[in-house]
């Protein structure tokens, strides 16, 4: 029973019953993982079907959303989540990859750890909490004194068509860009916490060498740091994209529930998973409405699957958060 | 790496000016941070504990529209949350003790690992429609055991994810000294192991909680939520976030005022939890 210096030596010993019984619970409940997922993929696509079926092609890419004459189509609560979510990268990206190399080079060491867990307290506040700010807080504020002046800023921006207008609309408050902002704060500490760990992962050798060749802290980062880790920072980024597309409470409160086509980036939308949990109490089982929530489900699903297994390639050298 | 070129006066006030101006944007990043947390945390508290008294705690929630506490919600929660993490967490301990001592760099382990990530991170909304679909529609009604069973499905990925990151901190001479003294695997993992990462593990736990103690979306598709006092797992259950989600959409200010109240009280929790789980397990780290 010998083994190279650091090898482990568990499984070289010939099984006993209570460790293959070990064992095998063990692989059980590493497979209930992959089960877990797999039947949420598998049940969502079952049971949205008639969805599918009835609509066609036109459930994802049709803009009518009518309840009345059960016509559904998927577009406008597409259309919000992924305006909502790019919008709040945008906002959270250059803030959280600010915060983490302010927290890896420039914070004196004895407050990195106690502003690293502030920070991501911030992403412990229940998303309920966030959608009261965002409503009884934030959508007033907005609707009194940022949104008629962004109203007034922007009035030379030339409407897509005649169906996007900007900037150029009553300002009601909630709406696209307030659930936007919302997120923005939700997704930060994600975005800055793994950003702040992929950049702790470079060798100190390498900061080290371009410190010592009289490099300012910013170049290390740009010339060495960023060089290194530049896909596990994307990695970052996708991560916080995938828990904004599926955010449901905040979103719920602040989007303004509309489900059509949004004409302004401060038009009433909503987003898949508003959609879902608001329409969800009048969907009876077995009814087209339930088989819409869950196709809608399903292509939530697929789109944060895909988002999330991106952001984990990107991040899986490293391992990072 | 570019080349250095000589120094000129200028040359270097420029590189220090540049410096200085991108280390204080991110120094005013990490105060937006810092300034949005405060925020939260003020109005929470300015809002929420003009409406702290005894009542909050003693009498349920009234179905009337005035009066009335959140008792039963607590306790709802207090039910769902207390099941959800003992199922979610001794399934995530063997999820972890899989990854760590028996899976390792296996392909079937690469698998487990990448699907719990993921799982980490998946919209907690498709989970309420997953567990309505397999535990709520099949029966015909929403129950308090379908809300815990969304909660365990939350939880197992977060201890899963903590237990593996914390056993793979245990010194591999303590697996190989048990062995040389005879230990039969599991036996290893049970004695050795589990204790030597049991404060690690624990604080995981701890996380998880937090985290499924603030989930609203699942329990709208699971337990639903309700006013009158129940106890029993397979009716519909009232909690903490349901109640607050109700209640703030609510025309009444006294219904509103409670639901400031409840917000404030899960957030000191869930924040006094992570508060003390990250600072526990940031001196485990430190060894």
């Amino acid at each position: 029973m010998t083994t190279a210096a650091g090898k482990s030596l568990i499984g070289t010993r010939k099984p006993h019953l209570a460790d293959s019984s070990f064992r095998v619970s063990l692989y059980v409940a590493g497979a209930v993982v992959v089960v877990v997922l797999a039947s949420i993929l598998l049940i969502m696509f079952m049971g949205g079907r008639q969805a599918f079926e009835t609509f066609g092609l036109g459930f994802v890419w049709s803009t009518e959303w009518n309840p009345v004459t059960s016509v559904y189509g998927a577009l406008p609560a597409i259309t919000g989540t992924l305006i909502t979510a790019f919008t709040a990268i945008l906002i959270a990206w250059p803030i959280g990859f600010g915060i983490a190399f302010f927290l890896t080079e420039i914070c004196p060491l004895s407050l990195r750890a106690p502003l690293g867990i502030a920070i991501e307290l911030l992403a412990a506040i229940p998303s309920i909490v966030y959608g009261m700010w965002g409503f009884f807080v934030l959508a007033p504020f907005m609707a009194d004194n940022v949104q008629p002046w962004l109203t007034e800023l922007f009035a030379w921006l030339p409407p897509v068509g005649d169906s996007f207008f900007w900037f150029s609309a009553p300002p009601l408050g909630v709406g696209l860009m307030t659930a936007s902002l919302v997120l923005a704060v939700m997704i930060l500490p994600f975005i800055a916490a793994t950003s702040r760990d992929v950049m702790l992962s470079t060798p100190q050798l390498l900061k080290d060498g371009a410190y010592a060749m009289g490099a300012t802290r910013w170049e290390t980062l740009t010339g060495v740091v960023i060089p290194a880790v530049r896909g596990s920072l994307f990695g970052a980024v996708f991560l916080g994209l995938g828990r904004a597309l599926g955010e449901t409470m905040a979103i719920v409160f602040v989007i303004g529930n509309a489900t059509r086509m949004p004409d302004s980036l401060f038009a009433p939308s909503a987003s898949i998973a508003s959609v879902v949990a608001n329409n969800f109490p009048e969907a009876e089982p077995g009814s087209i409405q339930l088989a819409v929530l869950l196709g809608l489900g399903f292509i939530l699903f697929v789109v944060s699957f895909g988002v999330l297994a991106l952001a984990r390639l990107l991040l899986r050298q490293e391992r990072m958060a | 790496m570019k080349t250095l070129a000589p120094h000129t006066k200028a040359r270097h006030f420029r590189r220090q000016a540049i410096d200085m101006f991108m280390s204080g944007l991110c120094i005013a990043a990490a105060g937006i941070g810092l300034i949005m947390l405060a925020l939260i945390l003020w109005m929470l508290f300015s809002k929420g504990a003009a409406g702290l008294s005894l009542d909050v705690f003693t009498k349920p929630m009234s179905s009337t529209g005035t009066g009335g506490g959140l008792a039963n919600a607590i306790v709802g929660s207090l039910i769902q949350v207390g099941i959800g993490s003992m199922i979610g967490a001794p399934l995530g301990m063997m999820v972890g003790v899989y990854l760590s001592e028996v899976g390792k760099n296996s392909r079937f382990a690469s698998i487990v690992r990448f699907v719990n990530d993921i799982l980490l991170s998946a919209p907690s909304v498709l989970i309420g429609l997953f567990v309505y679909q397999v535990a709520v529609a099949p029966f015909g009604s929403f129950s308090g055991i379908a809300g815990a069973l969304a909660l365990a499905l939350l939880a197992m990925p977060v201890v899963a994810r903590t237990t593996e990151d914390i056993l793979r901190l245990v010194p591999q001479a303590y697996r190989d000294g048990a062995i040389a003294l005879g230990s039969r695997e599991n036996e290893v993992v049970r004695k050795v192991i589990l204790p030597a990462a049991f404060g690690g593990i624990l604080t995981g736990i701890l996380l998880a909680v937090a985290r499924i103690a603030g989930e609203t979306a699942p329990l709208i598709f699971t337990s639903l939520g309700n006013t009158n006092w129940s106890t029993d797992l397979t009716k519909p259950m009232a909690s903490l976030p349901i109640a607050i989600y109700r209640y703030a959409g609510s025309p009444s200010a006294d219904l509103i005022q409670l639901a400031w109240t409840g917000a404030l009280l899960i957030t000191v929790g869930v924040l006094m939890l992570n508060v003390v789980s990250r600072i526990s397990l940031a001196a485990m780290r430190r060894g």
